[in-house]
């Protein structure tokens, strides 16, 4: 049954230095909260899983918490680069950075194996370009039944997964609506999984019987942090910061402003800091 | 009355052209999505315009910076996961246009957005590959639009992320691929389409204005010309005032 924790104690008993770390949420519902408090509590050795790294990425891995990231799109998403992943990639700083590099295909495919307990996923994918020459796990299967080759990744099974989500109700149920991702692949694939949350409701009300909804019994921590994903966003309470996401490729340009802007906005604040993000872009 | 427009302008408008009401268009970001709603807000309002966010007939009001801004889901017909995207909507056949945009391309439409120099030890480490690695061999065909220049017009790409015509412009054949792979290649100075016989992409119009010697100027291969090359019509009034309108809206709610 999911325990809800405070942050700090949630990220001090589930991520361990060394352990793989899916962060997942596509675009939408970011868990930034939780990275931040990662970062704080100076986690290292992580092997950071997510499709698109991000913002959130970019800020673990200059902080030095990453030495392996698995990923299939790493840029700033309509702006260009993440600089700190370039800078580790490129030039080694804060430390070196092993990449395992897949295509979206694959690694949506690859978490849907992991949640459906298979060793491995297959797809049609991979054809005629090189990623497979530079990673030794994109590797191939012949159908049985018509011969085709088709291409293959092993199943992700992360050590922890953390989600951010729209709402919790008493029970410690979890509800997510809106661009879903594969965040609810990363939670069943995650041996250990924290979900933030931006509000705790009673009960969750009239719904679509098919709403993504992870029962409680599926959660090993929930946290309640309004605002946990800014400057990514939250469906129906708080929109995406456009504007931060392009001034970031100036903070993050280079190491300095980097890390003063991560003391001043990361190091020396709590997570409550996010609850006043959320509502200056609060829809109304 | 001429009107004046700008390079990328008579970019984005040549490209929207290409899209039909009939078409179902997975959607890159950047230049390909200002081109797919230009078409939708013109000559193509019922096109099925695709995110791989997971949304299905989205109609953004803006344009989203990201792939997944929240403007693409309030204005879907339905947003579906991230795996079913790719697994059954593009794997399953159902997108007839991809639209792709790319860092670095050859003469055979091969695209690069992985790595300029040793892929392990990269000169620049660009974002990799996303979905267009599946995008380019799933979808029935692609389109392309990029800016020429010859740092993105190249001889030889250091990386393939998706496969065009493949480096001989015969590998779509030969492993199987059915679909016709780029079939357009839109820029800002001409339209190249693939020859029938040998694939390489070749020109078949040039916009107003523009020169040969200013195409040869921005690539770094000597591209060839079709029989009967084209001038492309130029932007009319109203594709005008549509891009512009719709890049104004969307300058004012990302600065927001």
């Amino acid at each position: 049954m999911a325990k809800f924790m405070e942050m700090a104690a949630a990220i001090e008993e589930h991520v361990h230095d060394g352990d793989s770390v899916a962060m997942e949420g596509f675009t939408h519902l970011i868990p930034f909260a939780a990275g931040h408090e990662v970062i704080r509590q100076a986690k290292k050795r992580l092997t950071l899983i997510r499709m698109t790294p991000d913002l959130i990425y970019d800020q673990m891995i200059g902080m030095g918490c990453a030495e392996k990231i698995v990923f299939s799109w790493g840029g700033n998403p309509g702006v260009g680069s993440t600089h700190r992943l370039r800078d580790a990639v490129e030039n080694g700083w804060p430390n070196k950075l092993e990449i395992e590099e897949h295509s979206h295909a694959a690694m949506a495919n690859a978490y849907e194996a992991g949640a459906a307990n298979l060793p491995f996923a297959v797809l049609r994918g991979y054809i005629g370009v090189d990623l497979p020459k530079v990673n030794p796990k994109i590797k191939s299967v012949t159908c049985p039944y018509t011969g085709e080759v088709l291409a293959t990744v092993p199943a992700l099974r992360p050590d922890v997964g953390i989600i951010h989500a729209l709402r919790a109700d008493r029970e410690g149920n979890v509800l997510l609506e809106g661009i879903v991702g594969c965040q609810k692949e990363a939670v069943l694939a995650s041996k250990r999984t924290i979900v933030t949350v931006e509000e705790v409701v009673e009960t969750f009300g009239p719904r679509s019987p098919n709403a993504i909804i992870l029962p409680s019994w599926t959660i090993g921590a929930i946290v309640v942090v309004p605002g946990g994903s800014h400057p990514s966003y939250a469906q129906g309470y708080y929109k995406r910061d456009n504007s931060f996401y392009i001034a970031w490729d100036k903070i993050s340009r280079e190491r300095d402003t980097f890390l003063a802007w991560m003391k001043e906005n990361v190091l020396e604040k709590d997570t409550t800091i996010f609850a006043e993000h959320a509502k200056k872009l609060g829809l109304a | 009355m001429t009107q004046t427009f700008t390079p990328n302008e008579m970019m984005t408008i040549t490209a929207a052209r290409a899209l039909r009401n009939e078409d179902v268009c997975f959607v890159g970001i950047g230049a390909p999505s200002a081109a797919c709603n230009l078409a939708r807000l013109t000559h193509a309002p019922l096109i099925t315009l695709i995110y791989e966010s997971g949304t299905i007939g989205t109609r953004p009001n803006v344009l989203p910076l990201s792939i997944g801004d929240g403007e693409l889901c309030d204005t879907a017909l339905t947003t579906v996961s991230v795996p079913e995207m790719f697994r059954y909507w593009l794997q399953g056949g159902r997108i007839t246009v991809g639209f792709l945009g790319g860092a670095q391309i050859d003469r055979f439409a091969n695209l690069n957005t992985t790595v300029v120099g040793d892929y392990h030890h990269p000169k620049v480490r660009l974002p990799g590959g996303g979905g267009a690695p599946e995008i380019a061999t799933n979808c029935g065909e692609i389109f392309i639009t990029m800016a020429m220049g010859k740092r993105a017009f190249v001889e030889k790409l250091p990386f393939i992320t998706s496969m065009g015509h493949g480096v001989t412009g015969a590998e779509r054949r030969a492993l199987g691929v059915k679909s016709k792979g780029p079939t357009r290649l839109i820029t800002d100075l001409c339209v190249f389409e693939p020859d029938a016989q040998t694939k390489e992409m070749t020109i078949v119009s040039i916009h107003p204005g523009v020169t040969r010697e200013q195409i040869a100027e921005n690539c770094a291969w000597a591209p060839a010309y079709a029989a009967n090359v084209i001038e492309t019509p130029p932007p009319t009034k109203l594709e005008l005032e549509v891009l512009r309108d719709i890049q104004a809206r969307t300058k004012a709610a990302h600065a927001a």
